[in-house]
């Protein structure tokens, strides 16, 4: 098996399942495959089995069918401490009673390395972490932030090919998150970790990683670059789990020249991108458009773009930008998105506009 | 708004008193409440615990009972150099026959004789016996006496039975503590007893050579225990907490005396390893009225108070510590050794103080089972206590154990730290 390892495929889920009681599937058909060197995120509602996918690429608890394959060899029979996959948990586990240098030293001691390599190597990861001096406390006396640096450096010292990380930022501040988020990436991209990175955060998922994969009711919803998963999600789930959006229902007329024409429920026809493989003629749709993709200004809507006719309902200032909330084709909960700029009028609750979007960027999914 | 805000003086409450001693009232009215509350049990604690506590420790020094009974006699003892080797001359004999007859008259000689007879045997018999005799001389009109005391019993002719009163006529003694560790008090200091009356040093050390083997025995056999408690499915854990706790719902009487059962020559195991031939008829195992039987019923006895502190403190270990460690290639073995054994150790601390502490001072069990190899001191203790009537000696082995055990809480603080200790 080794030898047909391509660099595609360094770790592999293969039509994996997982129940824990024998009655309910927690994992149903998993199908994975990470490059070398590529950062993953497995972005997901609470309980749709993303630590539990974890557990089993790390050994901690087996899959009920299926293969996970590391570096094209099957892994299922290998115990955790075999499998060298560096790990960072959620509220860290350093272990309380040794110091922050023990704490790094202890895979290096397991590894039986000698201890002028051991100091060296503990040296090397503590700068990495710009934790240098801390090596002598305890985990009880550093901060949430520094805990976090120590257990990154702890799951790195030992030059694991593979990190694993279950929402390792959970517990932190949005500041400090946000400042983390990046120093992991640099780390992980510098250091050409391949990294599995848990969060149910999903503005985390989509600044840090190479490719997201959107996990709901056990299965991969969509596995693609964070821009990818942006602007074309492939389902009703990703559109609306992945930031914001606005939904409209209706049927489908007709497909023609790549365009589905769609009756939306108040009787307005319009166009749209159809993307999900149930939108046929005569099947129900909705109807997916991202707040900033919308226009109100009328020298701005663009040529060939769709016109409806929406009622302000309230006008929030948020600085950079203007959040106004529209009554759409029976819709009061439709939301766009404007930069505030100078020549961008400020809209009044009550007030009567036309609002337009191109086809393209209005995309019929599942109902 | 009102007149009390805009007043530059103290603060008024709204009856116009000023606030800080309308809240001083307030508040010790709560702390009355408070004390009443708890003033049942101070005052149990007090009466059944302090004042026994302190009682003990005065009994263990005081020694008043020669220079009452023989004030004149202890008072002329002062004049005799009692290391010259020669008898006291008539003046003590004199007052001796002073005290002894008032002491006859108020029936106190022969307590005395008895309190001696500690210190020195045959005391006892030598006063209740001359009693009946001094009773007949007139202090005021037989002088001398020297030669007719001596005439009655011929130990008041010797040196050593006035060196012993003269020893122990100090109204605060240090001679039960030098008793309880095998010593006395003599004319020339303190002396080691005779080497046939050496048995409380043995038995000291023994009680706590046991306690120690007693509380490793429940370390090595509650660990593994506590350790399923913890990680056991909430259910599983539960019926196995009932095990636990099961012996404490039978009297302590009835579980020692079932281990009677079980480890006589005759008993359950005997007669098992007999029958199956492992144990020869003729060579059955002795398990009881020894050290071993003190040791097996003990350790039974006191598990669950090693179980119930390892338990709550293993209830806190997370497992993911344990998963942090094998992610980074710990063994199974290293995981538990390096990692989840350390973090255990203060629940074997508190199990360990808990159950060495309440072995150092055990009496029932190793009084049912311990036969005479297998007693500790509180067994000793008891003897003086119920039956030599010797409350000093007693008083001053307690006083020992308590420091004792004292002693060994300071070492395991500075050891390992009592915040180290939890015990839920
Ligand atoms: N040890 C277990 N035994 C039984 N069921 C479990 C166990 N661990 C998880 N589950 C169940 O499996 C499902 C998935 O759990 P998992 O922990 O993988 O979710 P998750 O995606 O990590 O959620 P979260 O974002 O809340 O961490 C849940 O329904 C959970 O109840
Ligand atoms: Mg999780």
């Amino acid at each position: 098996m080794a030898d047909t390892e391509s660099n595609d495929a360094f770790v592999e889920f293969d039509r994996v399942q997982k129940s824990y009681d024998g009655e309910i599937l927690v994992v149903k058909d998993l199908n994975l495959t990470m490059p070398r060197g590529e950062f993953l995120t497995m972005l997901g509602p609470s309980g749709s089995g993303k630590t539990t996918c974890l557990m089993m690429l790390a050994g901690f608890e087996t899959a009920t069918h299926g293969d996970i394959r590391l570096g094209g060899t099957s892994i299922n029979n290998i115990p955790p401490h075999k499998r060298g996959i560096g790990m960072v948990f959620q509220n860290y586990a350093l272990f309380p009673h040794m110091t922050i240098a023990e704490n790094l030293s202890f895979p290096l001691e397991v590894r039986k390395m000698g201890k002028s390599d051991r100091e060296a190597k503990i040296k090397r990861a503590l700068d990495m972490v710009e934790m240098g001096a801390f090596g002598g406390r305890r985990p009880a006396q550093l901060s949430g932030g520094q805990q976090q640096r120590i257990a990154l450096a702890r799951a790195l010292v030992f030059e694991p090919e593979l990190v694993l990380m279950d929402e390792p930022l959970g517990a932190l501040d949005k500041q400090l998150r946000e400042k983390m988020q990046f120093e992991i990436t640099n780390l992980a991209h510098n250091l050409g970790i391949t990294t599995v990175y848990v969060t149910h955060d999903q503005t985390e998922a989509l600044t840090m990683s190479d490719r997201v994969a959107v996990f709901d009711d056990g299965r991969i919803q969509q596995l693609d670059p964070p821009d990818t998963l942006y602007e074309e999600p492939q389902n009703s789930f990703v559109a609306q789990f992945i930031g914001e959006n606005n939904t409209l229902e209706g049927v489908v007329k007709e497909i023609n020249n790549g365009l589905a024409l769609v009756e939306l429920d108040d009787g307005e026809l319009i166009d749209c991108k159809p993307v999900h493989e149930s939108v046929k003629p005569g099947a129900r749709t909705r109807v997916s458009i991202r707040p900033e993709r919308v226009e109100y200004n009328k020298d701005r809507i663009q040529e060939g773009a769709h016109t409806l006719k929406a009622v302000v309902k309230e006008f929030i200032y948020m600085g950079d930008i203007f959040r106004t909330r529209l009554s759409v084709a029976g819709n009061d909960e439709f939301i766009i998105k404007t930069r505030n700029a100078p020549d961008v009028e400020r809209l009044t609750p009550g007030q009567q506009i036309e609002v337009g979007w191109l086809p393209e960027d209005c995309r019929a999914l599942d109902a | 708004m009102t007149d009390t805000s805009t007043q530059s003086g103290p603060m008024l409450a709204a009856d116009g008193t000023p606030l800080k001693k309308s809240l001083a009232r307030a508040l010790r009215l709560q702390k009355m409440r408070a004390l009443a509350l708890i003033a049942p049990l101070l005052i149990f604690v007090l009466v059944s615990f302090v004042i026994p506590i302190g009682s003990m420790l005065f009994r263990s020094v005081e020694n008043g009972s020669v220079a009452e009974t023989l004030p004149l006699t202890v008072a002329e003892l002062q004049n005799w150099d009692a290391t010259s080797g020669e008898l006291p001359d008539e003046a003590l004999y004199a007052a001796f026959t002073t005290d002894m007859v008032a002491a006859i008259e108020a029936k106190k000689h022969t307590r005395l004789g008895s309190r001696l007879n500690y210190e020195h045997t045959g005391m006892s018999s030598l006063f209740r016996k001359s009693g009946r005799q001094i009773k007949k001389l007139d202090p005021a009109a037989d002088a001398p006496f020297k030669d007719k005391i001596i005439d009655i019993d011929k130990k008041w002719g010797d040196v050593e039975t006035w060196q012993v009163i003269k020893t122990h006529s100090v109204k605060y003694t240090n001679g039960y503590f030098l008793n309880a560790i095998d010593m006395q008090r003599t004319v020339e200091g303190a002396k080691a007893q005779p080497e046939d009356k050496q048995i409380l040093i043995k038995l000291f050390q023994r009680t706590l050579f046991m306690s120690m083997v007693i509380t490793v025995s429940c370390i090595l056999l509650g660990y593994p225990v506590a350790w399923l408690l913890a990680n056991l499915p909430a259910r599983t854990a539960n019926v196995l907490m009932i095990l636990v706790l099961l012996p404490f719902w039978t009297s302590l009487l009835v579980r020692t005396s079932a281990w009677k059962v079980m480890l006589q020559q005759q008993g359950v195991i005997n007669e098992v390893l007999v029958w199956l031939g492992i144990v020869a008829d003729d060579a059955r195992l002795v398990m009881i009225n020894n050290q071993l039987g003190t040791i097996i019923a003990m350790t039974h006895i006191l598990l669950p108070f090693m179980i119930l502190p390892m338990y709550s403190v293993m209830q806190t270990i997370k497992p993911t510590y344990l998963r942090a460690a094998k992610s980074m290639g710990a063994t199974n073995w290293t995981a538990f050794w390096r990692v989840y054994f350390p973090l255990s150790v203060p629940g074997i601390g508190a199990g360990s103080i808990l159950v060495f502490i309440l072995s150092i001072g055990y009496y029932i069990t190793p009084e049912i089972v311990g036969g005479t190899k297998g007693v500790f001191i509180s067994n000793r203790i008891a003897y003086h206590i119920s039956s030599s009537l010797n409350w000093g000696l007693a008083a001053a082995l307690g006083t020992i154990l308590l420091a004792v055990v004292l002693v060994l809480y300071w070492a395991y603080d500075k050891i390992v730290g009592i915040d180290n200790v939890k015990l839920g």
